[in-house]
């Protein structure tokens, strides 16, 4: 059966990443394994979409409506935006952060108010301020690894492969700090 | 290195290319290419180099296909545009070392200004193509494409997507091969392309194409799978692994050559299968073909030329009926902006201040178009922004451009803008044109160029200097100023759209996302300055919001520094302070 996943966020957030590490752990443990990600003009700053499917033979390489078992979202508003992508039984992972969009900013539109309170009454929501645990830990940047840490659970894997997987992905200075990111999530339940 | 990896779709190409025993690679970045002379840029054995524009990455190419070695040009769609003159040449000449050109397709316009399909182009030209469908066959492709180029005498387009080039998925490894140069004896016949010579070419082209059609029949990329034969999918690239994922048991004809066909080859799978559907994005190539030929197939009356196709999409026009459970929610856009701290915000602030049209072009100043800039009147396509500038000026007089200026990036400039400045200058232009001189090629992820004084493999070179170079030309007034010198730079946009000299405006700041390019300092607001005016909020800067009692507030972990909001209050509620 294929597991599919998508990672949504704000270009700059690290998404990319995130959705590497998935796709590798899932390749060492010899599953098929497609990612799709976004380059270009998107990047800066806009919504932006990962995916990554794994399973005994995968075909496509994104992730559709109705389809998603697990979405991480990196910002609330993006979670709204692809939380109907999710399956009936799907898994909202949720960093609780407020990022506003130009339309927002300069006023013709209104960030949407209790965002995870509607979600909630659809989907199975659990909800992280990562931004607290990377600064706690004296890193913003490594925000990522926290969510992924939090969203490992409901993917699956064993602890030791996503560590290793971690170890040999994420730059060699910043190996230590995204692997204590990872752990301080993965605990948080 | 592992025997299998997981692999991006471009870094499946660049280590096709390196297995293959290519020599020379020589591209200009474009989205979604790029990363496929990043990744071959790493193989010591493949001497790699940006180009200024996809016209020389292709002759570059081609010299050293004559010269005996094996060679590769990459590019976008709308590069193969720019490099479409050598391209109908070089199908006359064929090749010495085997050639391929990677063209990479953008349906759904992830980051491209038209959704135009190459195999429309390769027809034209009769150039064969292959697309392959996941990264194993990327790097097969390429492989593959070597030996097509050498067996049959023409280069060789390989067409991505999008979606194949930055989509993952894992690759078998295996060892270069170091293929000998072919030996050079003078050939005027094949490579010197005047009329009596041509004419020549002109029918071992046809004959070429005709021989590689017939041996299509059987080869091994254009595979049938027959199953259930109520239902067929003639397909190619990206398209093929939604047909699978849909309608796993139906009958596929999956077509890695997409040009030329084999007539044989569609008569048998037509012959087996009842109902016969072409599944192919973009434009209608493969089934007009099928169609011209008689068979009788549903295609594009029932799928769109438009836009990227999906399982989901495939599913609703064939089963009426998608996977979708929950109803989309209504959620404001996010679309692209600029970054904070972005040098081109500082410049068009300015512009929106003076209510100054630009003729744009293409790079991340194209951004400048959207609220709450919304500076940027035109795009067209690379080097445009000077020329169509001057299009305006001599159908309407010197007058009507007084309050127009062009804009274009340093990388788009030594791209193909130069060409139209040399125009501006020779047919007597009063126009201002500003160079936004950010040090790197930013929107395809900061790629080297002419004037950065480095090459794609990191080596120091020398830069070309963009105000002698305007110099140099002829153009009568050349100023460079700070980006970010707002009060300087209004003033100078001011006087030379007043004036009647041809005035380029080379505004230096780099890319603020370039490394070491960290402004030291923070934005920070006084609460207890700030009027609610709004005037800052007018440059768009992402950092900044409205607290709930209508207070600017800047988000420390967004903004960097740049203190561009400063300029803008004039109650010195905003001051950059030490991080």
């Amino acid at each position: 059966m294929t597991k599919n996943i998508m990672i949504v966020g704000v270009g700059g957030q690290g998404t990319l990443l995130t959705s590497r590490v998935i796709g590798k752990a899932a390749l060492s443990l010899g599953y098929d394994v497609k990612i799709s990600e976004v380059h270009g003009m998107a990047q800066r700053g806009g919504s932006v979409v990962t995916f990554v499917r794994f399973g005994e033979q995968v075909s496509e390489p994104v992730v559709e409506e109705g389809q998603a078992d697990v979405i991480i979202a990196f910002e609330r508003l993006e979670a709204l935006r692809y939380a109907h992508f999710l399956k009936k039984d799907g898994v909202l992972v949720v960093n609780d952060c407020r990022i506003d969009p130009m339309t927002v900013v300069i006023g013709a539109r209104e960030y949407p108010e209790q965002i995870l309170e509607g979600l909630a009454k659809d989907h199975k929501v659990y909800s992280i301020d990562a931004q607290k645990i990377a600064l706690e830990l004296g890193n913003s940047k490594v925000l990522n690894s926290v969510v992924l840490g939090f969203a490992a659970g409901f993917i699956g894997f064993d602890e030791k492969t996503w560590l290793e997987t971690v170890e040999t992905t994420v730059p060699a200075k910043t190996i230590e700090i995204n692997k204590s990111a990872f752990t301080r999530g993965y605990n948080n339940k | 290195m592992a025997n299998k990896q997981i692999m991006l779709g471009n870094e499946a190409i660049a280590r096709g290319a390196y297995e293959a025993g290519v020599k020379l690679s020589s591209a200009y970045p474009g989205t979604p290419s790029t990363e496929i002379s990043e990744y071959l840029a790493k193989y010591e054995e493949v001497y790699t180099e940006w180009a200024p524009n996809e016209k020389v990455a292709a002759e570059v190419a081609i010299g050293a296909s004559i010269s005996g070695a094996r060679s590769l040009a990459c590019m976008k769609h709308v590069g193969l545009n720019v490099a479409a003159d050598p391209l109908y040449t070089f199908a006359y000449t064929g090749v010495s070392g085997g050639s391929v050109i990677v063209v990479a397709d953008d349906p759904g316009l992830a980051s491209s200004q038209n959704e135009q399909d190459t195999r429309m182009i390769a027809r034209a030209a009769h150039v064969p193509v292959l697309e392959p469908s996941d990264s194993q066959e990327a790097k097969d492709f390429v492989k593959l494409g070597y030996e097509i180029s050498e067996e049959y005498d023409t280069p060789v387009i390989l067409r991505t997507t999008t979606k194949l080039a930055h989509s993952q998925s894992a690759v078998t490894l295996e060892a270069r091969v170091e293929v000998a140069d072919k030996e050079y004896t003078r050939n005027a016949q094949k490579y010197v392309m005047m009329p009596a010579n041509a004419i020549g070419r002109h029918r071992v082209v046809e004959d070429r194409e005709n021989r590689l059609a017939r041996d299509a029949r059987t080869l091994s990329v254009n595979r049938m799978e027959i199953a259930d034969t109520a239902i067929g999918f003639i397909t190619c690239g990206i398209a093929y692994q939604y047909v699978k994922e849909v309608f796993p048991n139906a009958s596929v004809l999956k077509l890695g050559l997409v040009n030329p066909i084999s007539k044989e080859l569609i008569a048998d799978f037509c012959e087996k299968v009842k109902t016969v559907y072409v599944f192919e994005e973009l434009e209608p190539v493969i089934e007009e073909q099928v169609r011209a030929w008689g068979f009788d197939v549903k295609g594009k009356e029932i799928f769109t030329k438009q836009g990227e196709y999906s399982a989901n999409m495939l599913k609703c026009a064939i089963l009426g009926a998608d996977d979708a459970v929950f109803e989309k929610q209504d959620a404001p856009a996010r679309p692209p902006i600029l970054c904070p701290g972005c040098p081109h915000r500082s410049v068009f602030s300015v512009l929106n201040k003076l209510k100054i049209h630009a003729s744009g072009d293409i790079g991340c100043y194209t951004l400048g178009a959207v609220a709450p800039l919304g500076v940027i009147d035109t795009t067209i396509c690379m080097g445009a922004s000077i020329s169509a500038l001057h299009g305006m000026e001599k159908a309407r007089g010197k007058d009507y451009i007084k309050n127009w200026v062009a804009v274009i990036g340093d990388s788009t400039f030594l791209h193909t803008g130069v060409n139209s400045l040399i125009n501006m200058v020779y047919n007597r232009s009063t126009a201002t044109v500003m160079i936004l001189d950010n040090r790197t090629t930013g929107m395809t992820g900061h790629q080297e160029h002419a004037a950065t004084g480095k090459t794609l493999k990191g080596e120091e070179t020398y830069a070309i200097d963009l105000a002698e170079l305007c110099r140099a030309i002829g153009v009568p007034n050349v100023v460079e100023i700070s980006a970010f010198d707002v009060v300087g730079l209004e003033k100078l946009v001011r006087e030379s759209v007043a004036s009647d000299t041809l005035t380029v405006i080379i505004t230096k700041a780099p890319c603020v996302l370039l490394k070491g390019q960290k402004f030291p300092n923070l934005c920070k607001v006084d609460p207890e300055a700030c009027k609610k005016c709004g005037a800052c909020m007018k440059i768009g800067c992402p950092a900044m919001t409205r607290g709930a009692d209508g207070k600017v507030k800047i988000d420390a972990t967004m903004c960097n520094g740049c203190g561009l909001c400063t300029s803008y209050c004039k109650f010195n509620a905003i001051q950059t302070m030490e991080r």
